[in-house]
């Protein structure tokens, strides 16, 4: 089975780009899953149910999306295998620019928007540096010349990634992703394989719920700012 | 230049004079939070009095950030040389949505103008679709595109990728908030043009050419109408953008003056495809591609007859313009306006 990592920021366009490409893979829709990593509320697996694609959703919660996904990959695969799929998807919901749910040696897409702004790809961090392949969404109502600048400003912080502009809504694009999505590797488990990324770090005290702000109550790993004084 | 040779520059050279040389470095010190090393010094010294910390964030270490480094000035070395110019572009025939085969080839060479015309869904998208992507036979219409009559291998494909196609529709806005200028600065900027003031001076100049109403260098791109935007964005196109294929999508109410823009982009060595119903430009074009059912079903060439309606085409959009002008300054309109002896 073929795995490949979606993430991207909220609504930028990676359901729809999954849906787009699964069309244009041109395979049986019941040889698809989908694991989508979301972090509170989802709706997309009707988008996806709607389409036959079989999905599952995990919600992360309280915890960090990075390692709700880490420890929960695994199992996903496992199910991937066990549902006779020959590609599983996984779709996160990149919440904080540091997120970078993408393993080592596994396809990893992030889906970005030509919306975000012009200067966004320079700030996205790990999920925009580490990932094979950039795809751009929303293009269509940018001028040219932003979207080239928007390319530009992704080639600055991931020189080696292919950037691929991908209408999600009419599709184009998708078949040139799904071009280079055919080189995804077989695996038969993760066990073992690493992130390319490491996760935040936060062992303190409003990890464990604290909620008054003060430095007594402050333990564990903390980070403080430095402000100029005069 | 390869990677190993900016890496050895990298090591020895100060940080200034690579600057100096290749001033897009600075953005890559500015996307690492490192704004604050000491030029004077080549990179590994200089990283020795930075924050570690602050680089253990971004989940690199110094001899990380001096590979990224050379492999940055490698990628942006290529980008000024990489204009994907290219002579011809030829389609070779899949089939329609039935499974019924259209043209068996055809070719359109740069400088030519094309407009494609067929009712909504009848497959223009994937037309261009097919073109963007140069299919190989792996899209839905089984379509395979040539460039300069060749197939075109792996190593082409990878560097023409997404460089192949520029696009406009009556969709395109822009987004962000910045003056002409600095707009223009910016696409010049990332295109590392080597002459940017005249580039910009040049294609400033057009896109007012082409706009109706005049708009000024400070003007905020936001602000612009419909006609200006359409006008700059044609412009900007035409000087800046390398892409060698153009694909326009409706710019018939844009109120501009949409015969000169197509040949504008024309006379760049591109090759133009508008998909449009606007008599004045379909007429304009050398060819006219018919599609039906998901085919090219047929392919017109422009009559001399066609030719000479376009004389009498353009008086009546003439009218159109004249009323629309009359109106826009707070005038009446008359039957005399309309015979234009007012």
């Amino acid at each position: 089975m073929k795995l490949i990592t979606f993430a991207g920021p909220p609504s930028s366009g990676k359901t729809s780009v999954i849906l787009k490409l699964i069309e244009a893979m041109a395979i049986d829709v019941s040889q698809i899953g989908v694991v989508k990593f979301d972090c509170l509320t989802s709706f997309d697996n009707l988008r996806y149910e709607e389409k036959g694609v079989r999905v599952e959703t995990g919600f992360s919660g309280k915890l960090c999306p990075d390692h709700f996904f880490v420890s929960n990959i695994e199992a996903a695969v496992e199910w991937g295998l066990k549902s006779g799929f020959q590609t599983l998807i996984s779709e996160s919901a990149g919440l904080c620019n540091r997120c970078s749910p993408y393993v080592q040696g596994i396809l990893a897409v992030c889906v970005i928007d030509n919306l975000s702004g012009v200067n966004t790809p320079r700030k996205i961090g790990p999920m925009l540096k580490m990932a094979d392949i950039v795809v751009v969404t929303k293009g269509d109502i940018v001028s040219q010349a932003e979207r080239e600048v928007f390319a530009f400003n992704i080639r600055q912080v991931n020189t080696a990634a292919r950037i691929i502009f991908v209408n999600g809504i009419t599709g184009q694009g998708a078949s040139l992703l799904a071009r280079h999505l055919q080189g995804a590797r077989d695996i038969s488990s993760l066990r073992d394989m690493k992130l390319r990324f490491t996760t935040p770090a936060a062992v303190c005290s409003y990890c464990t719920g604290e909620m008054r702000i003060g430095a007594e109550y402050q333990m564990g790993t903390m980070k403080r700012m430095e402000f100029k004084t005069g | 230049m390869s990677a190993e040779k900016y890496l050895e520059m990298a090591i020895a050279v100060p940080l200034n004079q690579i600057l100096a040389e290749h001033p897009i470095c600075r953005d890559f010190f500015m996307n690492l939070r490192l704004q604050d090393l000491d030029w004077n010094l080549p990179l590994m010294q200089a990283l020795d009095h930075s924050d570690q910390e602050a680089i253990s964030e971004f989940g690199l270490d110094r001899g990380m950030i001096l590979r990224e480094f050379s492999l940055f000035l490698e990628a942006f070395s290529r980008v000024a040389a990489d204009a994907a110019a290219i002579r011809s572009l030829t389609i070779i025939g899949g089939h329609g949505k039935s499974g019924e085969p259209e043209i068996t080839q055809w070719t359109a060479t740069v400088g030519e103008i094309i407009s494609i015309v067929g009712p909504t869904g009848s497959g223009k998208s994937r037309l261009l679709a097919d073109i963007e992507c140069l299919a190989d036979g792996d899209t839905p219409t089984g379509r395979r595109i040539h460039v300069d009559g060749r197939e075109v291998d792996e190593g082409q494909r990878f560097d023409m990728e997404g460089k192949l196609v520029a696009q406009l529709s009556q969709n395109m806005n822009f987004v962000m908030d910045l003056t002409v200028k600095e707009f223009l600065e910016m696409h010049a900027g990332s295109r590392m043009t080597r002459d940017a003031e005249h580039a910009i001076a040049r294609c400033f100049e057009c896109a007012n050419e082409l706009a109706g109403e005049k708009f000024a260098l400070d003007t905020k791109v936001t602000q612009l109408s419909g006609g200006q935007s359409r006008a700059l964005m044609i412009a900007d196109t035409a000087c800046m953008s390398s892409s060698p294929v153009v694909l326009i999508d409706e710019i018939e109410n844009a109120g501009i003056d949409r015969r000169q823009a197509i040949k504008l982009l024309a006379q760049k060595e591109k090759i133009v495809f508008i998909s449009t119903h606007d008599p004045l430009l379909a007429l304009s074009a050398d060819k006219r591609l018919v599609i039906k059912n998901g085919c090219i079903s047929r392919i017109i060439e422009t009559s001399e007859e066609e030719k000479n309606c376009l004389d009498a085409i353009e008086t009546l959009d003439a009218t159109l313009l004249r009323l629309r002008t009359r109106l826009r300054h707070g005038d009446e309109i008359s039957m005399n306006t309309l015979k234009g002896e007012e």
